[in-house]
């Protein structure tokens, strides 16, 4: 039937027209009986009809049978957004037998019912629409989707837990897996929390034997201290450029003995540690933490007196019986292929520096919760002893919630995690210190399995929960037991009055931001951000892992803030996604190319230079442009640009573009 | 036209930033004029300056044009393909007499669904303000004109009209 139609180019056009309910979703605003009406009295129209919910398998049957009995030819489905459906009723329009690339949508959904108000205005707007597709479909062509072979390898960036679970998951199908992480070692956040809620089970016991699975993976490329430069390529052929910085150490012989940094001229640290958080201080040289994987000291070239001009004895040189300490070791470039792309950088916490009142790095006993959790871990700065910065033991203590979360000031949104983890540190500081704990909450959001079992546990042990976002906090003392005390004003909600509590330490649930660099991130892979700047899913329930580029997939908190069983379960569906790209072997392209017709192309060359992908060539012998299907993305820029009109790009044709404006407007 | 009826927008939108945005509008529930009519593009750089002066040429009373910012265009720079195309057809439009307003760039990224709604709701009180075009009904006015300047080959002009 296909061939049929196609060999003969002066076939009577015969178009099935459906437009959908969607339960009530489109029908209580759009009169979907009197467009079906309507667009029944177009020419080439056979068959108008409504249906409750065409992406239903009946509905989808109903196009089925129709092309069948029919012997329809092009379909137009009105409903949703195509980039919802557009695959589910090009695969209906297959079904029925004929080429897929005849159908078209019309989204009255999303751009009709769910933003008008005015349900004939709608219906008026939903006829042109229709108008407009039934004029441009009769001038569809079959078209081929063009397959090509899948790099069965995959890029994850960000050694983080959604990283390194992505990365183990991947790498026990067998797939190559190169994990990218910017810092030193892999660990990301979760190295430096002492417990995990609800179940308070160690983070470490959880994280450490996953990080060194990582490291002795036959299938896993572990590149730490290195960040991705530039990707270019596409679906299932990328090509990777990596950047691995010069970490002054020659890993294949470092062993990680710490020889050398106990022997560095500097004596006692001289830097913030960044994994306690600025909490302690390390040597130019130094591991990360005892844990770190892979398990390689590092230099860091700004605080090296060597690496920064200045004379030094080089005793961490003499000190490396192993000869592993190269300052000559300049900045490298790995260039790799890979098939898809999963993109795991993680989050940055709140600065409450943006929260003056709440007086952090104003007052030395206000802390940030991720500075608390290196205080109470035993392998923390103070071995899990909680002294405050002025080396009192905290006997009040109060845990401010939803610092640079659900404030219209800051940040709008729920960090999810922060209810959590604040009343996990609130039992954590009362198992070490026996501390009173103040929690100051807004709403307690307990909403995973045990949490709200957590939070009644939390109850019973008599901490304080105070409704109320905290105004306040200050050193001015107004009554004798405030004098030395850092006291919180808030109003209490639930009681309906101002409260003022004087504590010891002051614990700041921050909440989770994008990281600054995210937009670079997002540009280089070439995904959306949502407003906030987490990274966009392609949809939030039908692709929540997938991204608007194909074979680039999300996981863990760059995509949103979540906790790290939601983050582990992410980075399995992400996984999985990549997985079924690179197994399947080859990936569909999208027939939306364009192409030069080689008896209407002059030969000018002005779609030469404008095309972004380098796809346009100069046959010199005949004279015309050509353009190359694997390299060209479908943008169309080429063909607004020929002045010949030598150029077309299948599906945007100038014919059906010209036909669909003209039929959208001749409704009346 | 009737005056008292909407005025007309046809609205190009890029597949990545802008119809996503719309329909990121429609999944927020934002209300706005039924005043558009989207015809989907994959990118604002396959926009023909032809498409624009023959929506005006069909009856629209204003053309939308709706891309990825700056920078971020999935294409790479297809959006500033489109935007010297669009300071191309400003200039074109002002010598027809079509008002400025008539014609509008936006740049609005998948996250900006309220943006969708500010626009078309400005454009659509922008036109109200400024009536109906009637650019097809001006062509035949022009005619008029061609005939009464040329009345020696008035029956050439006029033949050449019917088929514009």
């Amino acid at each position: 039937m296909m061939t049929e139609l196609h060999q003969n180019g002066q076939e009577e056009v015969r178009i099935g027209y459906f437009v959908c309910h969607c339960g009530t979703n489109i029908a209580a605003m759009i009169d979907v009986a009197a467009v079906a009406e309507y667009v029944s009295t177009l020419p080439n129209v056979v068959v108008s009809k409504d249906y409750r919910y065409m992406c239903s398998e009946a509905g989808q049957d109903l196009i089925v049978q129709d092309i069948k009995e029919h012997r329809l030819n092009r379909i137009v489905v009105a409903a949703c957004s195509p980039l919802l459906h557009e695959r589910t009723f090009r695969t209906a329009t297959q079904r029925g037998g004929i080429n897929p690339f005849f159908c078209h949508m019309v989204n009255i959904r999303e751009h009709g019912s769910w933003v008008h108000e005015d349900r004939a205005e709608a219906t008026e707007k939903a006829k042109a629409l229709a108008r407009g597709a039934i004029g441009r479909v009769k001038y569809h062509k079959a078209l081929e989707k063009r397959r090509e072979p899948v790099t069965p390898a995959a890029l994850v960036v960000g050694g983080g837990i959604a990283g390194i679970q992505a990365a183990l998951t991947l790498a026990n199908t067998g797939k190559k897996v190169y994990l990218v992480e910017r810092d030193p070692t892999i660990g990301g956040h979760m190295a430096k929390f002492d417990k995990t809620f609800p179940t308070l089970d160690c983070a470490a016991c959880i994280l450490t034997p996953k990080m060194s699975e990582v490291y002795a993976h036959p299938n896993i490329v572990l590149w730490t201290y290195s960040e991705v430069e530039g990707i270019e390529g596409y679906v299932g052929n990328y090509q990777v450029r990596v950047r691995r910085k010069a970490r002054y150490i020659d890993e294949e012989l470092c062993v990680g003995c710490l020889d050398c940094v106990d022997e560095c001229v500097f004596k006692v640290g001289n830097v913030d540690d960044e994994f306690n958080v600025g909490l302690s201080k390390r040597k130019p040289v130094y591991m990360p933490f005892p844990q770190a994987v892979p398990k390689l000291v590092v230099i860091d070239p700004v605080a090296c007196t060597h690496l920064n001009g200045g004379n030094c004895q080089k005793s961490c040189v003499d000190a490396c019986e192993r000869a592993a300490i190269n300052f000559d070791q300049t900045d490298t470039i790995e260039e790799i292929k890979v098939g898809a792309v999963i993109v795991a950088t993680g989050f940055k916490t709140f600065d409450p520096k943006r929260k003056p009142l709440y007086g952090y790095g104003k007052y030395p006993n206000v802390y940030t919760a991720l500075e608390v959790e290196r205080l109470v871990t035993s392998c923390g700065p103070t071995e899990g002893e909680v002294v405050c910065r002025d080396g009192r033991t905290p006997k009040k203590i109060g845990i401010v919630h939803c610092v640079g979360s659900r404030d219209h000031q800051t940040n709008r949104w729920c960090s999810r995690v922060c209810c959590m983890y604040s009343m996990k540190l609130a039992h954590l500081l009362h198992e070490h210190t026996g501390a009173e704990i103040y929690n100051f909450y807004i709403d307690i959001r307990a909403p995973g399995k045990g949490y709200e079992e957590f939070y009644e546990r939390l109850q019973e042990e008599g901490n304080h929960f105070i409704r109320g976002r905290v105004a306040e906090i200050t050193d001015i003392p107004k009554v004798a037991e405030e004098e030395g005390m850092l006291t919180i004003r808030v109003e209490d909600s639930l009681a309906g009055f101002v409260r003022r509590i004087p504590v010891d330490m002051v614990v700041l649930s921050t909440g989770l931001e994008p990281h600054a660099d995210s937009q670079d991130v997002r540009r280089m892979f070439n995904i959306s951000c949502s407003r906030e700047g987490f990274f966009l899913e392609r949809h939030p329930k039908l692709a929540p892992v997938s991204t608007t580029t194909d074979g680039v997939y999300l996981a863990g908190c760059c995509q949103g803030p979540k906790d790290i069983p939601d983050t582990v379960a992410q980075a399995g569906a992400a996984a999985a996604e990549a997985l079924t790209l690179l197994d399947t072997g080859y990936v569909e392209m999208e027939p939306s190319v364009s192409v030069v017709d080689p008896i209407f192309c002059s030969g000018c060359k002005t779609c030469l230079n404008l095309c972004p992908y380098h796809a346009i060539t100069r046959d010199d012998a005949k004279g015309v442009a050509v353009i190359n299907p694997v390299l060209c993305k479908g943008c169309g820029v080429c063909v607004a640009a020929c002045p010949s009109g030598a150029i077309t790009q299948n599906l945007f044709e100038d014919r059906e573009i010209f036909e669909e404006i003209e039929e959208v407007l001749a409704y009346a | 036209m009737p005056e008292d009826t909407q005025p007309r927008i046809l609205a190009f939108f890029c597949n990545w930033c802008t119809y996503t945005a719309a329909d990121l509008a429609g999944v927020s529930r934002m209300k706005y004029a039924a005043t558009s009519r989207v015809v989907r593009v994959m990118c604002s750089g396959r926009i023909d300056p032809q498409f624009v002066l023959s929506a005006f040429a069909k009856g629209a009373d204003g053309v939308l044009i709706g891309g990825c910012h700056p920078g971020d265009c999935h294409y790479i720079s297809g959006n500033t393909k489109c935007l010297r195309r669009h300071r191309l057809l400003k200039r074109m439009l002002a010598d027809m007499g079509i008002e400025p307003e008539r014609l509008r760039l936006e740049w609005i990224s998948a996250s900006e669904g309220d943006r969708v709604k500010t626009v078309i709701n400005e454009m659509t009180a922008d036109l109200k303000r400024l009536g109906p075009l009637k650019l097809p009904e001006r062509c035949v006015a022009w005619d008029v004109e061609a005939i009464d300047e040329e009345p020696d080959h008035a029956e050439a002009v006029a033949k050449e009209a019917v088929h514009a």
